[in-house]
Formats: C-alpha cells, structure tokens, sequence
C-alpha cells in the first residue's frame, strides 16, 4: 500500500475489483423505493386535485361546526367562503385559494432532510437503494442551483412553525361549534391529531435541533438550550415516522372535511 | 454441518472473475472464518485483509452478497440459503483479491486541520461529560471506510473523489467542530475542500457503518446546517455583524497545529 | 548502490502501535527526519484493541493515589522481576503523558467535576484507568496517529522488516523490508532505529493476538545483537471467550470485573476467594458482603478476589477447569448480568455487549459469559536502559511491547497503554539524543541486503515443499499444550526438541502464487521470528526452576529467592534466524533504598 506523506495527493483513479454490474445485492432492496414512489405519488395527485378543487373545504355555522381544511387554511382570497377568513382577504385572487399557501407547507417537505433522503432515492435514483449504482452519469450533488436552495430549509421551518400556530389555533376554535357552544366531535379531534402530528414534525426537524441547541460547541455553559436540544433530540430521532404520519393525515384531514362539507357523513358528536 | 459454496472474486487490476469454493461450514462460524480456512487449504494466496476478528480494527471489510460489510462480523447463519458472494470494496482501486487501495482515506485524512486546542491550563483540562458525549460517538470510528465505499457520491463517480472527503471524514470534522476544547473553525473548509454539498443525506454510509454511528444525522446534517449558518442565512450573516464576529475562510481553517 | 527502492531517514520507526507513533512525535518535535513503517494499514495495530484504559497515578477518582502506589503495585504485579527505573519512570511519568494526549484530541470519560475518569483494573490499589467506555486503545491509536498525520509524517503501511542491517562499524544502520501489495523489496537507511513492533502472542494457540503478533521485533532485535529478557513470563489473560470455537481466544476486558463482574464455576461458587495467595491476602476482601461494598467506596471493604493480579486468576481458573468445575466448553463463568443493570452495562461495557451479542448470540446483560485465559502479552522483550530506551545493539532502540523489563513477571492490566506513551517518547527523545550526538551510522551493508531478500525469496524457487499453514498451526497446538499456561520439564525439554524439527521445516517451505499481496508467502516470511520467540520462550521457561508470574511450573510451583534476583537473557550466537541461541543470567538493578521502602511498606 502506499506511503502516506504530507504531499501526497488524493489517488484517483484506478482499477476496481469486483464484476461490473449495477449490483449484487439479492434481498428486495427496490421494495423502498417503490413503496416510497407509490405514496409520494397518490399524496401529489390527491393534494393537486384538492387544490384545484376550491369548495367544500370549509364546513361553517350553517351545520353548526367551525371546520377547515389543512389545505386551505388560513384562508386568504376573498373568494374564501364565508367563515373561513383569517380577518384579512386579498380581492383579486381569482384562482384557488390553496395556491396562496400551499407553496408553504410544500417548501417546508420539499427541503426536509428525510424527504430528500426518500426523494433523491426513489425518483433520482441516486442511489436507488445502497450499494446499487445510481443512474446518472454526472453527479454534483446539492451544490449547484437549484439544489443549492436546499439550503433555505431552515426558513421553511419558521413559516412551518407559523402554519402550526394556525392550524392549532384552528383546531382550537373548533372546538366551539356555533349556536351550540363547547364540544367535541370527531372534527375537533381530526384536527386536533392533526396539528399534533404537525407540530412534532416541525419540532423533530433538524433545522430546528441545530437552532434549539445542535450549533452550540459547549453545551454545559448554555444549560437551557442544552435541555432543549436533549428534550429534541429523541424526537429528530423519529422524524422520519412523524414525516410521513404527518403527511397522510393532512390528507386525511382534507378528505374528512370534504365529506362532511359535503354531506357524505356527519360530524358525530362525541359530548 | 452441510457444505457451503462461496463465490469469492479474485484477480487483480489486470482482470479478475468469481472463484467457487465448495467447504464445510461450522456452527456460529462468521465469513472471515470461511476465508481463512480457504486460505490455509486451497488457496494459500488469497488475499484479503483482517486484524483483530471482533470487529475493532476495521480491516477486513467487503462486499457480502453485494452488500459492505465486515467479514469478522458477518456470521454465516444469517446469510440466506445458496452461495455466497464475497467481492472487493468496489469504490477503491484494486490490488488483489479482497484487498483494495484505500489510501484515498489516508490522503483525506491528512487535509483534515486537527484540534487546534484552547491552551491547557495546569493540571489538566476540565470537561463536562456532556462536552464531549457528541464527539465521542464520531470518535468510535474504527476506520473500515465501508461508508466511503457505499457513498454513491465515489462510487458511482469516479471524478468526484478529487473534491470529496467522504461521510468518514465528515465526521472527523464534525467530531473537531464540536470538541469544546477547539479553536478553529471548519465550515468554510467543509463546503470548498471538502465537498460536504456533495453528500445528498441518502444515508447509506449510516445503513452501513458496523459500529452504528448515526453519521448522517448526528454528524452530517449538523455540519450541513453550521454551513448554512455561514453561508446562505442572512439573518445569521446579519448577527455576526452586529456582534462583530467573523467566520475563518477555508484557507484560513486549513492550517494543522503547532508540533 | 542498490536496485531496490530506498528511502533514508534520522529516525526509522519500525511499529505503528501506540509505542511506534509516540516515539515518531518526539523526534518529530526534535527537529528530525521520521519514517515509520507498519506491516498493516495505519491504525489497525494492536493498540487498537485494547480496551479497558491506561493506568496513570492522577488521583481523580481517589485522592490517596500517587506514583509511588503505582510503582508499588506495578513491582508487587511483576513479582519483583521488573527493571525498577521502567516502573519508577513509567509511575511518575504516566499522568502528565495522558493530560498531553487531551490536547492532541482524545476524549476521555469524565469525572463529575470535569477531570478524566478512571476505572478499577486488577493489581492497582486505586481506581486509576483513564479510559474511554471500553475502547480505550482505539482513542489512543487514533489520537497519535491524527497527531503523527498532522505534523506531516512518512508512513509506509503494509510494508513488512524483514531484518535489521548495520553499517561496517556493527552499527544498526536500517532494515530491508518488502511492500505486501506488490512484493517487491525496499531498503531503509536511518541514523537510528526504534523497534515497537509489540508483541508475540501468535505462536499460542488460543490467542487474543491478531496475526500481526508474531514478534518479528522480539526476532530482529536478537538477530542484531540486542538481548531478549524475561521471554518466559508469558500473559494468559484470565478472560478470553471460549465459544463458539472460531473465536475461542478473543478478549474479554478486565473492565467487565472492574465494573462488578465476578467469576464463578459450574456449582455457582464464587471460586477466586479460594485462591488467595498470602501475598496478597492483607489487601483482599474475606467474604462476598466485603467485596461488594469496596466497588463503592474503596475505604468500606477490600478489594474482591477477581481482581487479583492476571496471572493468579488465570491460574485458578485453570485449576478450577481441570477439577472438573467448568462449563460446558470448557471455561468458567463471568456474570455481570445479575449485579449490574443492563443500561448501566451497554453503557459502560459497549463492546463487550455487542461483541457477545454478535459473535455469540449471548446477551450479557442477562447470561453469563463462558471465559477462560487466553495468550494476550509477552511481559518479555529487548532489554532496553530504562531512560533512553538504547539496546545494546547501537543505533537500536526498543518501546512498547517489544522492550522487556518494565512488567516484570506480569503485567498489570493498563500499564501497557501508559507504558507505551511514556517509554514511546523516552524512545524518540533516547534516539533523537543519539542522532544529534554524531555517532550514528552511515550506509547499509549491501551484502546483508542481498542476503536476506534472498532468503525471503528461496521459498518461491522450491516446488515441492509445506504449507505455511500447516506449520503455523502445528506450531500453535505444539506451543499451547507444551508451553502453556502450567509447565514442567519435559514437556519443555520436548518442545525444544520440536522447535528444532520446526526449523528443518521452515526450510522446506514452497510458496504458491506470485510476490504481489500473498499472505501464504507473508506468513512465511513471519515463522523464523515466530521460532526465534519459541525458542527463547522455552528456553527461558526450563532455566527459570520456579514459578514466578506468567510462569508457572507444575514441578517448581513455587517462587525461589533464588531466581528473585535475575533475569534470563538471550542472545543469538550468529544473528541468523537458525543460528544458536545463548542463555545467561542479568542479574537485576539494584533497587534504591528509598524506593524498597515503599514496598516494604505496609499495604
Ligand atoms: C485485545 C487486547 C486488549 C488489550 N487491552 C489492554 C488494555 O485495556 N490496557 C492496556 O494497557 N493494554 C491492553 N492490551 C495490551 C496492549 O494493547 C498492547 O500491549 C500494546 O498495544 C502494544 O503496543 P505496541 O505499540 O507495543 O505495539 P502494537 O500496537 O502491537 O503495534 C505493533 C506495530 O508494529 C508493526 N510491526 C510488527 N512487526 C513488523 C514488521 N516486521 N515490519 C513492519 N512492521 C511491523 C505492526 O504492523 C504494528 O504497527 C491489550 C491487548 C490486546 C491484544
Ligand atoms: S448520506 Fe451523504 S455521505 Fe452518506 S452515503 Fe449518502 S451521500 Fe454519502
Ligand atoms: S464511520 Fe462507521 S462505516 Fe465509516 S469508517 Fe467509521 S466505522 Fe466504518
Ligand atoms: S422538516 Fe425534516 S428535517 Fe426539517
Ligand atoms: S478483523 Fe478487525 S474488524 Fe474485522
């Protein structure tokens, strides 16, 4: 083997052992990514159909509940339907009320470190799975433009963290149901899950563990970021779990309200 | 116990094939054990490296079944049924068997600024055991380079070894930037010299690693946010100004300590 | 001038273990041009492996504790037979060797308050190994090594010494050695040269060695003019794992006892507190309830017989198997799973609970685990001057393992770490002194050079001829069951007889294959210094009419004032690898007065 000297520069290139083929693996190493492939796609699919659906999304006083959807609140276009608005409506909007926000919560998943993770593996194929040959022939990671936007992911992280003040605020105002008053109903705990399961995502991200105390060099002079960041760190540990619980009970969210918006089942009334 | 075939690549960088070596295997036996009675059998001249046998040294690293792993660790009863594959780490160059070059490793390791340590006062450093928890878990590394192998970033393309230190060398870095006792600073270092943008936190070299280091998340995605902070946030960029504090520029970092 | 690839350096380091790379620092710092030289890759030497800590004399743990306790335990460890300046030096100097350490990088455990944390071992009175969790070596190794890359050193790994050569003035002047990749050979030229090749444990066959440990130092030295010392006190340390059979030798810490583990036979009975030697009887716990409070508090009880120096627990576990009180496979039982929590295990004991958990399908933190002993440590070596580490061959120098003298007739656990840190620099320092005093040498003799590449390559021109394997492993059984653990006369009358048919057969040796990685031809290259280590292993053990630390005769079972008063030192008659070898006695230094009182002292 070679001498290592200080001068030493990187060796390059040589020949490499091993037969030349993509992979030797025998186990099912492409079942995650097409599990991964198959839900990202029906969540896309579902989510852009919502969105470019703009009613039943709101279910208001006229049935006694204070329910909105995921997708559209806070609801900013003055085309929002009544009872849905935040207290401030920008006129002139004429398409879906979604697309104001939505870019948001997308930001947010699209720069995730886990989502990339599962992205750049299923659709990229870089790698497809470990130790198969991804299949590009240039690779440069995320150092140029546009992936050098991954970057911002912090900044989606506080718009993430207003969104989670608004949606919790909405599950919170649910549960005051006009003209009846204080109670719970599945809605209320739909959206109540909801928020919950968005907040843990948000609080396990990684941007969020570096901010409360991850960029810290010593931690035994900073002793209340160094609680934060032990009372994050289990939960960064399953943000791949809160990821995608999270990301199907949006929709599911989504589906809940349009059907009682919509008259296909009732909000129950638990007490 | 019933007979086992092993498919073991040999040759070297003239051109090499599969090998199949029919022999008994033993109870609780691992690869390596498989390997060495080969050797001292049919093929005194099969190549392949190991130190220690209990997974300390990192030496004896392959590819099983298409897989890196550790052959001293790999016991043969958790292989599926059939033969089994052993192959040489595929990202470095050859030399023979299962034997590869790994001084790519080597000359990494050697850019990489040391501890640039606060100066010692008598009788010792005083450091809290929560101090030095996070750089001990970087520090468990045994060297077997099975995450530089797997990195799709080198392994797949060859061209970008010159600009990328590899998840092994991330977490050495990671491992100075968060020893209480440094004075450096090795952001700008990470992102120019070492390419840390290439990594696209695919987490392979985590799935790898034999003394399960969670490289990615707590080495890796840390150093990519530390970067951010010294590169792309303006809000960050803004406080260092009000505060008057400045980051080192790679050249400035890459400076190893006084003998 | 030669045709082989040549390199010339002030200071040659032959080793790249703990001794090597510290030494290679010093003479660094000295202003000199360094080489060092591995036969594997960097970082995957012995050092690596070790796991329970370093001893060093801070007093972090308790107060009480000083350098003159250290050397007090180091020399009751050794039986007396130690180089006493070694454990003076090595006591004094160990605490401030690991404080530099922190400054290099490493990351100690720590204590409460913010010092480095240290753990109770066998033998030492106070609780006194700095350690990291059970991987300590591997912090070490790592350490020196980013130091030793940092300063912008040559490192020539997977080359293999082939033998030590001197100038025409008997000098050493540099070595002839071979790149393992390509096969091809390379000379080295250095005003002078440290050997840290450690140790020899591979010629056993139940070993805690790598293949590395074939004791081509320990053989080189002897061949150049230096003398080997004490080569009969041979470590078993008292817990390697017995099953399954494809690891039976593997180490298992002394950390696990340090921790609260204890050993018990196939009855359940907690055995060691039978064997107490009366040595050690003031300063050990009489009952169970004794032992059990000392872990917290050294003052409330006496230490547990456990922890008794290695080579009285390696015996009674031996004698305990052979009453027929051992397991199934032929071990004994060591438990921490009933005593200690399993969080308080995986976190203390991380390797351990892994290695067994892995390799075999034990869960240490609910069974007990099979051990017994296991060859671990060559106590013998070089004789080296304590302060400058100089052989008597000139332009020779010896750290770490491959010195003799500093353990005396055992070691104790830790004290390699820390002796290869202290007596590492002393070596650089002793060979960068000689260097810059003008003596050294001045060119290889070529002849010599040419002699021993020949030599090397004769196995490749014979077509019928052994298996290098089936030597080596004939050699192993022959050592393990003749040279072992309990000796008597003829069996080592018997080995020596042995040894010399080996060597007819090294002779006959044919190679398959070509020069270029072929660990059949690499293995061949290593039997001659495994043979010089035998030899001079059995030798020394059928001078030595006593038991006395890691030797232990059944037919002189006991130490005699006799033989307390030297060391057995071998020299080679020729300086080839057949040529005779020459026994006499060293007698041993003279120990000051001040420093006998202190062991005299009461304990
Ligand atoms: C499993 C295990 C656990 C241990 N635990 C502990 C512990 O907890 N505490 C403690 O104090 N001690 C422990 N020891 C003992 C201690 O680790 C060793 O004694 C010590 O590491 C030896 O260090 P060294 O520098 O002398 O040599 P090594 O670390 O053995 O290094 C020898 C070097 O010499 C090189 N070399 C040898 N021959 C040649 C040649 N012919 N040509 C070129 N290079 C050559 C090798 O490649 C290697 O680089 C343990 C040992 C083992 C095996
Ligand atoms: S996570 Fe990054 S460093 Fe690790 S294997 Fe993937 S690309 Fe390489
Ligand atoms: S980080 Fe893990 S996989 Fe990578 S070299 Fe170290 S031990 Fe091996
Ligand atoms: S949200 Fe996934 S890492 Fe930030
Ligand atoms: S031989 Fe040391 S890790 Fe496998």
């Amino acid at each position: 083997m070679a001498v290592i000297e200080s001068s030493t520069d990187v060796v390059l290139s040589g020949v490499r052992g091993g037969p030349a083929v993509k992979t030797l693996r025998q186990d099912r190493w492409w079942l995650q990514p097409v599990v991964t492939v198959s839900i990202l796609t029906a969540f896309v699919v579902y989510s852009t159909w919502s969105a470019f659906n703009p009613h039943n999304y709101y279910v208001g006083a006229m049935m006694h509940r204070d329910l909105i959807s995921p997708f559209f609140s806070p609801c900013l276009a003055s085309s929002c339907v009544e009872g849905s608005q935040i207290g401030f409506a920008l006129s002139g909007w004429s398409l879906s009320p979604a697309f104001l926000i939505l870019i948001f919560p997308l930001g947010f998943r699209l720069t995730c470190y886990y989502y990339r993770r599962s992205y750049y593996r299923a659709f990229w194929w870089s790698p497809p799975a470990c130790a198969v040959s991804d299949g590009h022939k240039k690779y440069t990671g995320e150092t140029r433009f546009p992936l050098l936007m991954q970057n911002a992911h912090r900044y989606f992280f506080y718009f993430g963290i207003v969104f989670n003040c608004l949606l919790t605020y909405d599950a919170l105002r649910a549960f005051h149901q006009p003209g009846i008053g204080f109670g719970v109903t599945l809605g209320t705990i739909v959206l109540t899950v909801n928020a919950t399961l968005l907040w843990l995502y948000s609080l396990s991200c990684h941007a969020c563990r570096h901010l409360c105390g991850g960029s810290l060099k010593t931690f035994s002079n900073h002793p209340v970021r160094h609680r934060l960041w032990k009372f994050i760190t289990p939960l960064n540990e399953n943000h791949m779990k809160f990821a995608w619980a999270s990301l199907i009970f949006v929709a599911l969210t989504d589906v809940f309200v349009r059907l009682v918006a919509s008259g296909a089942i009732t909000d129950f009334r638990l007490f | 116990m019933a007979d086992v075939t092993m498919k073991i690549w040999r040759g070297d960088a003239s051109g090499g094939e599969f090998q199949n070596y029919t022999i008994e295997q033993n109870d609780n036996e691992v690869v390596l054990d498989v390997i060495h009675r080969i050797q001292a059998t049919e093929a005194p001249d099969l190549a392949c490296r190991w130190n220690c046998k209990a997974g300390k040294c990192g030496s004896c690293s392959a590819e099983i079944n298409g897989k890196p792993r550790l052959m001293c660790m790999t016991r043969m009863d958790t292989l599926p049924e059939g033969p089994v594959t052993v192959t040489p780490m595929k990202t470095f160059p050859i030399i023979r068997d299962l034997v590869t070059d790994v001084s790519f490793n080597y000359a990494m390791a050697a850019k990489i600024p040391a501890l640039l340590p606060k100066p010692m006062p008598e009788g010792g450093y005083r450091l809290m055991q929560e101090d030095v928890e996070r750089s001990q878990e970087f520090r468990k590394c045994i060297e077997c380079f099975l995450c530089q192998d797997v990195c799709h970033v080198i392994r797949d393309h060859e061209d970008n070894k010159a600009n990328y230190a590899g998840p092994r060398f991330f977490i050495r870095i990671a491992e100075l930037e968060m020893n209480p006792l440094d004075t450096n600073d090795r952001r700008e270092f990470v992102r120019e010299d070492m390419g840390l943008g290439y990594c696209n936190i695919t987490k392979c070299c985590t799935e790898v690693c034999p003394e399960g280091i969670h490289i990615t998340d707590n080495a890796i995605i840390p150093l990519k946010e530390r970067v951010v902070a010294a590169n792309y946030d303006p809000v960050a960029w803004l406080g260092r100004k009000i505060r008057r504090q400045t980051k080192k520029t790679s050249a400035e970092a890459a400076v190893q300590p006084a003998p | 001038m030669s045709n082989y690839e040549h390199h010339d350096y002030d200071v040659l380091i032959i080793g790249a273990g703990g001794a090597g790379l510290r030494a290679a620092i010093e003479a660094k710092q000295r202003g000199l041009k360094v080489g060092i030289i591995t036969k594997s890759l960097l970082g995957k030497a012995h050092t690596v492996m070790a796991e329970g800590g370093m001893a060093a004399a801070m007093g972090n743990v308790y107060e009480e504790d000083n350098w003159m306790v250290h050397f007090r335990d180091t020399m009751r460890g050794g039986k007396y037979l130690n180089n006493y300046r070694m454990a003076e030096l090595h006591a004094k100097e160990a605490p401030e060797r690991v404080l530099e350490l922190e400054q290099w990088g490493a990351l100690f455990d720590r204590t409460k308050d913010g010092k480095i944390l240290q753990r109770d071992f066998g033998g030492h009175r106070y609780a006194r190994l700095a350690h990291t969790g059970d991987r300590t070596g591997l912090e070490l190794i790592r350490t020196l090594q980013q130091k030793v890359v940092s300063m912008g050193t040559d490192v020539f790994m997977e080359v293999k010494v082939l033998k030590l050569v001197h100038d025409d003035a008997g000098r050493v002047a540099g070595c002839v050695a071979y790149h393992r990749a390509s096969g091809e050979f390379v000379t080295f030229a250095a005003k002078a040269v440290i050997l840290a090749t450690g140790g020899a444990g591979k010629s056993w066959k139940f070993t805690s060695n790598s293949w590395e440990g074939t004791g081509d130092g320990h053989a080189m030295a002897l061949w150049a003019g230096a003398k080997l010392i004490d080569m009969e006190c041979i470590q078993f340390h008292p817990t390697g794992m017995v099953w399954p059979l494809s690891v039976r030798g593997i180490l298992v810490t002394e950390g696990v006892r340090g921790d609260g583990g204890v050993l018990r036979n196939s009855l359940g009975e907690r055995f060691m507190f039978n064997y107490v030697a009366p040595m050690f009887r003031a300063e050990t716990a009489e009952t169970e309830e004794e032992g059990d409070l000392w872990y917290d508090d050294h003052n409330a009880g006496r230490r547990p017989p456990e922890l008794l120096p290695r080579d009285e627990v390696a015996r009674a576990i031996n004698t305990e198997v052979k009453a027929g009180r051992g397991g199934p496979h032929g071990g004994v039982f060591l438990d921490i799973g009933s005593r200690r929590s399993a969080e308080f295990i995986r976190r203390r004991l991380p390797s351990m609970y892994h290695q067994f958990m892995e390799l075999a399908g034990v869960d240490i933190t609910r069974e007990a685990m099979e051990i017994g002993p296991t060859c671990h440590y060559i106590m013998g070596g070089v004789q080296v001057d304590a302060d400058t580490a100089a052989t008597a061959a000139p332009g020779l120098f010896a750290a770490g393992e491959v010195a003799g003298g500093m353990h005396g007739a055992n070691r104790l656990g830790g004290n390699s770490l820390s002796d290869l840190i202290v007596f590492g620099k002393r070596a650089g320092a002793g060979a960068a002194d000689y260097v810059l005093s003008g003596q050294a040498a001045t060119s290889l003799n070529q002849s010599a050079v040419e002699a021993a590449i020949k030599e090397a390559l004769a196995p490749f021109e014979r077509t019928e001829g052994e298996n290098p394997y089936t030597i080596q492993h004939d050699l192993q059984e022959m050592m393990q069951a003749n040279v072992g653990i309990i000796r008597t006369q003829s069996e080592l009358d018997f080995a020596l007889g042995e040894l010399d048919k080996f060597t007819e057969r090294v002779k006959n040796i044919a190679v398959k294959g070509g020069r270029a990685y072929n660990p059949g031809w690499n293995l061949t290259t290593d039997l001659p210094a495994m043979l010089a280590v035998c030899k001079t292993v059995a030798l020394g053990a059928s001078f030595r009419k006593e038991s006395r630390g890691g030797h232990t005769r059944e037919d002189f079972p006991t130490a005699s004032e006799e033989f307390s008063k030297f060391n057995l030192a071998h020299s080679s008659n020729g300086g080839n690898w057949d040529s005779p070898i020459e026994t006499t006695e060293s007698p041993l230094l003279p120990i000051p007065q001040e420093l006998k009182a202190l062991l005299e002292e009461a304990h």
